[in-house]
């Protein structure tokens, strides 16, 4: 079991709230999933500049800040907790490797244009309060909250699970044939840093994307490729899209107003939501892919 | 009475319901602000009327006994799951494996129901006014399930003694199910069902009846690819 949740916000009305939305979402699944928590907040940002969500883990700030700033001086830093947006024009490429050989105790979460990413093991109520989701704004979010069944519970293990830039993929579910999946797709040049079954649904999804498929057409075609039970959120710099299997035992409602779209493992999730008792709510079919913004 | 789920704790409410003074006259209560909070309502066993202003989660109105109890919004999983007696009446779309096992009583649904619907019942009546969705009926031993709307995939798999109506469309239908004829006493039995539903813009005459071709009841090597 766990819970995920995800909101897309239709109109510019509630972006300053968006994080506020998302948090009560979060903290209403706890009951889905004590063990980590996680989140992926989209804004429309600078096109020349990147947005690299780093975990900092037992680093210093401070000295994290000096060391870095040593080596790249056209970086802007924030921090949240044990987590770090760095803001540069450096290109994803040469500032993985760079992070990856100068700070290897750092881990690279996520990275785009738009999408910043949190997560980490504990309470979601308490992950959500570390990283103040509630002061986030934006134009859609994404996020899980986890019971761990297949692999441990670190933060590695956390969804979202970011393998593109600006894709992230939260799962409720498990996938059976991912040991094989995983294997393929490293011989295609993805690189996996998990033992995690949904990383290599993230994977999946990024190495159809950098194919050139849409979104909707990489899901559908995942019904055939993924073996196992799921409902997936897969978000892009665009919007998002909900797909279950077909069996459909993992469970998902959409609410949508004039306003938003909001999905959720169980409708507590969004009991708190503006006028979500007038919202159209419905559950996604087995196996229909419900694409928003893409 | 009303009985506000923003204040007062399910645990609360549902302890109210189920031991309820005997000597109270007053049998009518309403519950606000469900806000999808489960179990709403589960094993309630005296004559009372209920209506549950909005939206519920997993298990509403299980096993419930005598009570009628009405909500005025969506139902999560399981709702009126293991019924024995008693009326539940959604008046939104219900979630997977509504009326689940139950035994007695009626669940009417105005909306949609998704899959599972009425999953291993043992004598309940379910009504539904839309569709249901895949594998409804599975394994259901005994009861009624009406569908004025269309059925999903795998209808009636591996059932035994229930009788299921559907007016409309059926997608495929599960190992052992297959069409029978309509008796008198089947559309007798079904118009009584659609009038305790309130339905009155539909005719039992126009439904086709599903039930088991009874071929699996005994194991036979035969049939070793239907199992």
């Amino acid at each position: 079991m766990c819970g995920i949740v995800g909101i897309y916000l239709k109109t510019k009305k509630f972006e300053k709230n968006l994080g506020k939305m998302l948090s009560g979402m979060l903290n209403n699944m706890e009951s889905r999933g004590p063990d980590s928590a996680g989140f992926a907040i989209y804004k429309n940002s600078d096109k020349k500049e990147y947005k690299y969500s780093l975990c900092i883990n037992n680093l210093d700030f401070s000295k994290f800040k000096k060391d870095i700033l040593k080596k790249i001086n056209n970086l802007k830093l924030n921090q949240y907790s044990d987590h770090v947006i760095v803001k540069t024009t450096e290109i994803p490429k040469k500032f993985i490797k760079f992070i990856n050989i100068e700070f290897p105790e750092v881990s690279i979460v996520g990275y785009g244009h738009s999408i910043e990413i949190f997560k980490q093991v504990g309470n979601p109520k308490d992950v959500v309060k570390k990283f103040n989701l509630e002061s986030f704004s934006g134009t859609h979010g994404i996020g899980h909250t986890r019971m761990a069944t297949e692999s441990a519970i670190t933060t590695d293990g956390s969804h979202p699970y970011s393998t593109g830039e600006d894709e992230c993929l939260v799962h409720n579910g498990s996938l059976s044939n991912h040991n094989n999946l995983r294997r393929e797709l490293r011989k295609k040049g993805n690189a996996f840093t998990s033992e995690n079954d949904t990383e290599v649904a993230a994977g999946y999804v990024s190495n159809s994307l950098s194919n050139n498929n849409s979104l909707k057409d990489t899901l559908v075609s995942g019904l055939k490729d993924l073996d196992g039970f799921y409902t997936f959120i897969a978000g892009t710099r665009k919007g998002f899209a909900v797909v279950r299997d077909e069996i459909a035992c993992k469970p998902a409602v959409i609410a949508e107003t004039k306003n938003y779209v909001a999905i959720a493992s169980e409708f507590q999730a969004m009991a708190h939501l503006p006028d979500v008792n007038n919202a159209k709510i419905f559950e996604p079919e087995p196996g229909i892919v419900y694409s928003w913004g893409n | 009475m009303k009985l506000d789920l923003k204040k007062l704790k399910l645990r609360q409410v549902n302890e109210q319901l189920q031991s309820l003074d005997r000597k109270i006259n007053d049998r009518n209560f309403t519950i606000i602000n469900p806000e999808g909070n489960h179990a709403v309502c589960a094993g309630l066993n005296e004559e009372l009327n209920i209506n549950i202003k909005g939206h519920v989660g997993y298990y509403c109105a299980g096993m419930n006994q005598n009570a009628n109890i009405t909500i005025e919004g969506n139902v999560g999983t399981g709702v009126a799951e293991n019924m024995m007696s008693g009326k539940v009446h959604v008046k939104g779309n219900a979630s997977q494996s509504a009326g689940a096992t139950a035994h007695g009583g009626l669940l009417i649904i105005d909306g949609d129901a998704s899959s599972r619907c009425g999953i291993s019942m043992k004598g309940a009546d379910i009504v539904v006014k839309g569709s249901v969705g895949h594998m409804s009926g599975f394994m259901s031993q005994a009861g009624n399930l009406v569908v004025c709307g269309d059925a999903g995939e795998a209808l009636g798999d591996s059932l035994y003694e229930t009788n299921i109506y559907i007016k409309g469309k059926v997608k495929s239908l599960g190992a052992d199910c297959i069409e029978k004829k309509m008796d008198k006493k089947h559309i007798k039995k079904l118009s009584l069902l659609l009038q305790q539903a309130n339905i009155k813009n539909q005719k039992a005459e126009n439904f086709k009846r599903y039930g088991s071709a009874k071929k699996l009841y005994n194991f036979k090597i035969d049939n070793i690819s239907n199992y």
